[in-house]
């Protein structure tokens, strides 16, 4: 019944032609630029690396293979796991749960600052300039980025020049570099979220708390972060999602033995041209993440409607 | 319950960079009074309860709330509690919760809160309502909780900015009776501020009313209704006819004065003004609608005024008859409804007389704009 009535107001709205083509280009664009290709993903976890001329023949069935291979390290036997591409696996979630709660405690602070300073001129300018870098390549940036934590990079001589260290620090092999790389990738996709609920949220509560003898503390415990869950929680899922799956940063600025899981999906793809085993594993990085949002939006009771606020 | 703390502002002056928004106020409130500032908005009266309140600190002068200054003391360690005009409800906690925030700051057990937190809610006539969350209550049930939440800390002063504005007209009026009668249960001084005469009238024991940024006038609301001090405050309370005059002689608190229309015409000096009116100073006389009568053909001609009718309006209760004033501004006579027709016919000459204990006479001043 309510769903009927969202239809009929969504065409009395934008006109049945207007609506129709609304309609028509979101269907494009889930079907045959998310659903499809996923869907055909799908499919080719599930098959064998077969040579083209095979490929539709008696030996093309369904398999669990691809999966086993990245369980076990081996398609036949049990007996041993695959320690190295679970370990990357592991790290990767790990470290992009660490990025994200690392953005979160950065950001929070200055989406409130911005969102409760109301706009002023100087608080505009201040969003520009967080703009401006993003406009840059992001194979660029994370270039730049290299370039400063290198050896003889901007802060190691910085460091140096005032005798914090006598010898360069190896930010990239220790990771130091893929962190804040990953880090700065995504902020703005966590402070904007944060900014825009931090903004809706009416003045005279946060006074009216005050007035009760609220500490700073509770102020933000009680009236604060909670009005601004769905931001935060929209801005973590983007951040760990994105960084989860994070291609340039792990590979420009990842030290030399360390991989991130993304980087393996690559190598099956790019480099040992098996489709089949990179779609599987692609597969299990995205249903992982997903699990893994959906659980914690669970815990902090968020609804998927409270997201798209 | 606390017995009332008595609020005095001495001289407060508040400046915001070159804009004075209220200008050497002087107020003595006492204890378990309900008093209100009564302006039209941007005239300082909200600036004055955020400096009761500790939101802000006037630039000169002391705020003492029994008989304490409270200079340097924060919002949070004053014993006043403020409804704010859009009631600033938490909306993401429930109805109990919002009502026992303060003693949650203060670190008390949810038993303890739940249990005070009911009392109230019982006391507001909303027992069992406790674990909703505030969009489910109505406009007026809401208010009530607000009411409850600020005396949930045990205030000595609630300070209340405007909280009825977003009531519609009925519920408005019966929140003003509800208000008054907490008010004498609990006992405690009640600050109100309000841009409707109506509500300062019904409610408060005191009431002051403020012109951009300056105290005209602080009395009882009949006082204030009666023997206005001041032509802002004679025609922003209440409706007014104004017949502006010169003084043409003056004995004790009774004048005469010359109108343009009008000719001589008696009236009685407002309290605030006797000895301060001279023989020939411009002088404003305010009559109200209902205090105009149709005269009698012997009627005393110093207290008679013809003008010309424009038009009558039937009110139910009353007749509003609309005849040419002077200065462009029209004269309202309302009459009783108590069975006429019709009082008057348009453009027809009508003799209106009045008492002269029911003409005020000021110094001439600044009007309250429509």
């Amino acid at each position: 019944m309510k769903k009927k009535m969202i239809f009929s107001d969504f065409f009395k709205n934008n006109g049945v032609v207007m609506g129709c083509l609304l309609i028509g280009l979101v269907s494009f664009w889930l079907i045959f630029l998310i659903i499809l290709p996923q869907l055909s993903m799908l499919d080719y976890s599930f098959r064998f690396n077969l040579p083209p001329a095979e490929v539709g023949g008696p030996k093309d069935v369904y398999t669990l293979s691809n999966y086993q291979h990245l369980i076990y390290g081996s398609d036949t036997t049990h007996q041993t796991y695959n320690t190295v591409d679970l370990k990357v696996f592991v790290r990767t979630i790990i470290a992009a749960m660490l990025v994200t709660i690392f953005n979160i405690f950065l950001c929070y602070p200055l989406a409130y600052f911005l969102g409760q300073s109301k706009g002023s001129g100087f608080v505009r300018l201040l969003v520009v300039l967080l703009i401006i870098p993003y406009w840059i390549n992001e194979i660029l940036r994370a270039f730049a980025l290299r370039i400063i934590f290198g050896d003889s990079g901007l802060l190691n001589e910085a460091l140096m020049f005032l005798h914090l260290t006598s010898e360069p620090i190896d930010f990239i092999r220790q990771d130091i570099a893929l962190y804040a790389g990953l880090g700065y990738a995504y902020i703005l996709l966590m402070l904007f979220p944060m900014y825009n609920v931090i903004e809706s949220l009416d003045r005279n509560q946060i006074e009216a708390a005050r007035d009760m003898g609220a500490s700073w503390m509770r102020i933000h415990r009680r009236i604060v972060i909670p009005h601004a869950k769905p931001g935060i929680v929209s801005g973590a899922t983007m951040v760990f999602m994105l960084s989860a799956g994070a291609l340039a940063a792990p590979q420009i600025l990842g030290g030399p033995s360390s991989l991130w899981f993304t980087q393996l999906v690559y190598q099956w793809f790019n480099d040992s041209l098996n489709w089949q085993q990179g779609a599987a594993y692609a597969i299990v990085l995205l249903a992982s993440t997903i699990i893994i949002v959906l659980t914690v939006m669970k815990i902090f009771k968020v609804n998927m409607g409270d997201i798209g606020k | 319950m606390s017995s009332g703390v008595a609020v005095d502002l001495e001289n407060i002056t508040i400046r915001f960079g070159d804009f004075t928004a209220v200008k050497d106020a002087n107020v003595n409130i006492n204890g378990g009074d309900f008093f209100s500032f009564l302006g039209p908005s941007g005239c300082g009266k909200t600036t004055i309860l955020r400096a009761v309140s500790g939101f802000l600190e006037p630039s000169e002068g002391r705020v003492l709330i029994g008989g304490n200054d409270m200079a340097g003391i924060g919002p949070n360690k004053r014993p006043t509690a403020l409804i704010f005009q859009n009631l600033a409800l938490f909306p993401l906690m429930k109805v109990w919760e919002n009502i026992a925030f303060s003693m949650e700051v203060a670190g008390a057990s949810a038993a303890e809160r739940r249990k005070r937190a009911d009392e109230l809610l019982d006391m507001i006539a909303l027992g069992g309502q406790g674990d909703k969350l505030p969009s489910e209550l109505s406009g007026g049930q809401k208010q009530r909780v607000a009411i409850a939440r600020a005396l949930c800390a045990n205030p000595d002063v609630l300070l209340l900015d405007e909280p009825l504005s977003a009531l519609d007209l009925k519920l408005r009026q019966h929140m003003r009776t509800e208000l008054r009668e907490i008010q004498q249960r609990v006992g405690i001084t009640f600050i109100y501020i309000t841009h409707d005469q109506g509500e300062a009238l019904t409610m408060s024991d005191n009431v002051a009313v403020m012109k951009a940024g300056v105290i005209d006038q602080i009395d009882t609301g009949h006082n204030i209704y009666d023997d206005p001090a001041t032509p802002f405050v004679a025609s922003f309370v209440g409706e007014n006819n104004v017949f502006r005059g010169k003084v043409k002689s003056v004995s004790g608190n009774e004048a005469v004065i010359t109108t343009n229309r009008s000719g001589d015409l008696l009236t009685r000096i407002t309290p605030a003004q006797v000895g301060k009116l001279a023989v020939g100073d411009d002088a404003m006389m305010f009559i109200r609608p209902e205090a105009l009568e149709l005269a009698p053909r012997d009627a005393d001609s110093k207290t008679t005024i013809s003008a010309n009718v424009i038009n009558e309006e039937f009110e139910g209760n009353s007749f509003s008859v609309f005849l040419e004033g002077d200065g462009g501004k029209q004269i309202k006579m309302s009459v009783p409804n108590l069975g006429q027709d019709r009082i008057s016919v348009r453009g027809e000459n009508l003799s209106l007389r009045y008492d002269a204990s029911n003409a005020v006479t000021m110094p001439a001043g600044e009007l309250a704009s429509e």
